[in-house]
């Protein structure tokens, strides 16, 4: 503090408690209506302190919504998202800074065009790769005339089909194959000195050496606030898993159940079970980001500037 | 800073990069020829392939007032629910930046919204505004009526907007908040010692230095504001009730998916990406001419 002013202070701090209170509202709301009977919830004005059917309307969500595998596949598809990004970033970005070839930078803007285009905006246009991931190739091996020579020449019909609807790698590649990762680590490279590369040049080490022993370690506070970035965006993930999931039994995500979970319109307002399944739904990324919140931050403040 | 040390290597740095330009050719610039292509095509009823018609997709989709009110909403929502989460987050970090006992623990919750999925957060929002629960429902036993986002528009926009506004705190605050601690403090000190007290010193000094960051959020929350509402509007209200809450990626989806006009949805999808090509470029060219502190 550069000066004593006390009404300032408590200006500051009242503030500080409206804001507290507005964050946390709506997850005491939901705490606490978790925790109470269909009665007490029908309750108008409600209470707001927690009752004690905590256990009964989560076991009540579970089985509504069939939570156990949902969370599972949730789990697949963060982590699967989260390593295949993590591991596509790294080796693109040690591609780009650390190597000379001249179509580095057509590459690397190539890339960062898609950073412009958050999948939500696309997402006719990729739903239509989503039946079969191989057709753009299959429409270049057409018009070049390679299908008709391969079928002349071996008897082979070409016909390349890779269906992602209904499938894990359906869910996780479309996920993984957007430019936010590659541009942390490239920020990050672009920090290591020249002298560093030099040195192990030097040892003898190669450049697959060299990112195996001397970068990756290197990174590891960027690899955890990549990691914590990429799960928490993909379990929460919407739209995608509703396109590209017609058998939701089977691939859904929680986050898909959350509507299942909302009170039919005529039947019984138990939304004491609806918020006990949305607090299971948001604790896992919650919990990420409140212990890993002093790497993610760093990390979301220098991939997006 | 160029780098002067690299590895030479002819084959190597392809196959590095290799499955990164794969999944980027066949996820996206595949699908937005794709895209391209069936905005100016259109599928024949009778099956047998697309054919080519011009601007049709485009005048259509253009000459729909429906279209129009669509897009004027999503402006409305863009712009109110960007205003009220960044002007709260704005104030929020103002406060928590003069670092004064036991701010941690407020800096460390304000950040929690950044973790909620968005429909997560619709469906404990659709419940605290529930006209028949004891929330803000309770209202309507004071007044009976008074608020129902079930039959009235303007009350399901202004639930939507209030929902998305408080998500947006948590990433907003995050970056004011570093914004504001790269300020040297001596810029303060010589500020105080010119007299300017505390308030002053927020005005006039932090606001202008954090100007960058302002409109880079800016930019970000307009965009977040056309991808994020789906989940929102999806689960709170469904773009109902009569279309009051449809915006444009709601639009797209719904022609899309639920009406299989995949023409005109592409026609939608090419302006909206547009549109957020163009935000993204005017913010490109902003942070090149940043002003530069410290």
């Amino acid at each position: 503090m550069i000066e004593r002013s006390p009404l300032f202070n408590a200006i500051s701090y009242a503030m500080m408690v409206i804001g507290f209170l507005i964050v946390v509202t709506p997850f005491w709301v939901v705490l606490v209506a978790a925790s109470q009977s269909l009665s007490e919830i029908a309750r108008v004005p409600m209470s707001l302190w927690p009752s004690a059917h905590l256990w009964e309307n989560i076991e009540a969500a579970w089985n509504r919504a069939d939570l156990g595998p949902k969370l599972l596949n949730s789990l697949i598809v963060a982590l699967g998202v989260t390593f295949g990004k993590i591991t596509i970033a790294a080796l693109s970005a040690f591609s780009i800074v650390f190597f000379n070839y001249r179509a580095r930078m057509v590459c690397f803007w190539m890339i960062f065009v898609t950073l412009m285009l958050p999948l939500e905006v696309r997402i006719v246009p990729t739903y239509s790769i989503a039946a079969n991931a191989l057709s753009p190739f299959q429409t270049l091996l057409d018009t070049l005339g390679l299908t008709g020579l391969i079928s002349a020449l071996t008897g082979v019909e070409v016909s390349l089909n890779w269906n992602l609807l209904n499938s894990y790698t359906g869910l996780i590649l479309p996920l993984v194959a957007t430019a936010t990762g590659t541009f942390l680590y490239r920020q990050f490279f672009m920090t290591v000195p020249d002298e560093l590369v030099e040195a192990s040049k030097m040892d003898g080490s190669g450049p697959m050496r060299f990112f195996f022993d001397v970068l990756i370690p290197l990174s590891r506070t960027n690899m955890l606030a990549l990691a914590t970035i990429m799960f928490v965006s993909s379990w929460n993930q919407y739209l995608w898993p509703l396109l590209v999931t017609t058998d939701r039994e089977n691939y859904g995500t929680v986050v898909m159940q959350l509507k299942a979970l909302i009170p039919a319109q005529n039947g019984t307002p138990d939304w004491n079970v609806t918020m006990a399944g949305a607090l299971i739904i948001m604790l896992p990324p919650l919990v990420i980001v409140a212990l890993a919140q002093r790497w993610f931050v760093r990390g979301l403040i220098s991939r997006d500037k | 800073m160029e780098r002067r040390a690299y590895y030479r290597n002819r084959l190597l740095p392809w196959l590095l990069i290799a499955p990164q330009l794969i999944l980027i050719f066949v996820f996206f610039y595949w699908p937005a020829s794709q895209a391209l292509y069936w905005a100016f095509t259109l599928e024949q009823a009778w099956g047998g392939g697309n054919v080519w018609v011009g601007f049709d997709n485009f005048r259509q989709v253009f000459g729909d007032a429906r279209y129009w009110n669509t897009v004027m909403r999503s402006g409305l929502y863009a712009l109110a629910a960007t205003g009220i989460s960044m002007t709260l987050a704005l104030v929020l970090a103002l406060f928590v930046d003069r670092s004064l006992r036991g701010t941690k623990i407020f800096q460390d919750v304000y950040i929690w919204p950044y973790a909620i999925a968005a429909p997560a957060a619709g469906v404990a929002f659709r419940f605290i505004f529930s006209p028949e629960a004891g929330l803000v429902g309770t209202l309507n036993g004071m007044w009976p009526g008074i608020w129902n986002p079930a039959t009235n528009g303007a009350h399901a926009l202004l639930m939507v907007i209030v929902c998305h506004a408080w998500l947006g705190i948590g990433y907003n605050f995050i970056f004011f908040l570093a914004a504001l601690q790269m300020i040297p403090r001596s810029m303060f000190e010589a500020g105080a010692m010119d007299g300017a007290g505390p308030a002053r010193r927020m005005i006039d000094l932090q606001l202008p230095l954090i100007a960058p960051t302002t409109f880079f959020l800016l930019i970000m929350n307009i965009i977040s504001s056309f991808t994020d509402s789906f989940g929102l509007i999806d689960v709170m209200t469904e773009g109902g009730p009569v279309g009051s809450t449809e915006v444009m990626v709601y639009k797209i989806y719904f022609d899309g998916f639920r009406g299989l006009d995949y023409s005109g949805a592409a026609a939608q999808s090419i302006v909206l990406m547009l549109l957020v090509m163009a935000l993204t470029f005017v913010q490109f060219k902003w942070i090149e001419r940043r002003i530069h502190y410290a």
